[in-house]
């Protein structure tokens, strides 16, 4: 059944891409698009909490977020930022998109290309809000943009917007509490 | 001395159990509350305010809007919820919490259009000058608050999401509003008071 997928998947991207040809003067861009084309994993929430519960010694920065939230859309420089100027100081980031399901071909990979996410994205695809929304943190309420920092020492959840500032200062407690 | 120490040690549980219970965000209103009124604009430019629906048992209030694609999957079952309980008592009285400065499409003009496109069934208000949604504690679309109607007041009955399926109306398996409605309307508490559901952040001007 997965194999259908891929295969299903494969044909789309092919589909798309002669498509692209026919626009394109230059027949050779098309191969890089599909190397670039980005793999999003989905997850339900028992594939999900893993990435929540680490015990490493990295600090983790997850991003509930979507395509539609224009907020949350205005905020990804940062996390990308953060991405990009700590990656190598034991930060990870991921993004966890909460895009429809059904908009992930459609809409979510175009949006990753269009803005060139460098930070790992991961598709949350379990439609029963209620059943793990307070599992991430019991203060949620559901509203996006939302954020998880956590190592092995320290947890908080924030229910709002962070520009890199607020961010960056967040992340930097996190690394002296490690 | 040892009644005193009892004391002590029972204020000290006391105080530990106050500490990890009290919730450090979100005011609002909280299940069992009573719900203050408002007096806020309809599409149809007149005022709206829930002391006006002499017969209501409750209400269901909806803080919704144009713009969330959340808000958008439930447009239809917002006006299902509505035809099933006007005349049972629980009218859905729909507000738009935006603020139309911070986010486009969210205006009175914008909000008649949806309720002609759509055909609303219900009163869709517009929270002019943001001051009722923070009263009610709601903080995304769509935020449902179930009231229910006895001597005193208003009371806050369900605080919470419509259903457990935003993004397919056929493969829902609980429906929350409906059956918060039904045991109220069978003189019940209804079993599930609190839901979450993930919903669009309230615009406001930064």
């Amino acid at each position: 059944m997965k194999k259908l997928w891929f295969i299903f998947i494969l044909i789309m991207i092919v589909g798309c891409k002669t498509d692209t040809k026919m626009n394109t003067e230059n027949g050779d861009t098309n191969q890089i698009n599909e190397e670039e084309k980005p793999f999003v994993e989905t997850c339900t929430y028992e594939t999900l909490k893993p990435l929540l519960n680490k015990s490493d010694d990295k600090t983790y920065v997850i991003n509930f977020w979507a395509t539609w939230c224009k907020p949350c859309v205005e905020e990804l420089p940062a996390f990308e930022k953060l991405h990009k100027l700590y990656a190598g100081k034991n930060v990870t980031v991921i993004l966890v998109s909460l895009d429809f399901p059904n908009q992930i071909e459609s809409r979510l990979i175009p949006f990753m290309i269009e803005n060139n996410l460098k930070s790992k994205v991961i598709a949350m695809v379990d439609t029963d809000h209620n059943s793990w929304i307070p599992k991430v943190d019991e203060s949620w309420s559901g509203a996006i943009p939302a954020t998880l920092i956590y190592n092995k020492n320290k947890r908080t959840f924030y229910e709002q917007s962070l520009t890199y500032k607020q961010l960056e200062q967040e992340v930097t407690n996190f690394l002296e509490t490690k | 001395m040892m009644k005193t120490l009892k004391v002590y040690v029972l204020l000290a549980a006391v105080g530990l159990l106050a500490a990890f219970t009290s919730k450090p965000t979100n005011d609002g209103y909280e299940v069992g509350n009573y719900a203050a009124d408002f007096n806020l604009k309809n599409i149809d430019g007149k005022m709206v305010s829930l002391s006006n629906f002499k017969n209501a048992k409750g209400f269901i209030i909806i803080f919704t809007c144009n713009t969330c694609p959340y808000s958008i999957a439930y447009e239809d079952r917002i006006t299902a919820l509505d035809k099933m309980y006007k005349d049972k008592g629980f009218p859905v009285i729909a507000i738009n919490p935006n603020d139309p400065k911070a986010i486009k499409g969210d205006d009175l003009k914008d909000m008649q259009q949806r309720a002609k496109e759509k055909g609303f069934t219900f009163p869709y208000l517009q929270d002019l000058g943001q001051k009722i949604y923070p009263q009610y504690g709601a903080t995304r679309t769509p935020h449902v608050y179930i009231l229910s109607k006895d001597k005193k007041g208003n009371k806050v009955a369900y605080i919470g999401a419509i259903d457990n399926n935003f993004s397919d109306a056929a493969a829902v398996t609980e429906r929350y509003v409906e059956d918060a409605v039904n045991a109220l309307l069978d003189n019940k508490l209804p079993k599930v008071t609190n839901t979450k559901a993930i919903g669009c952040t309230i615009k406001k001007l930064k």
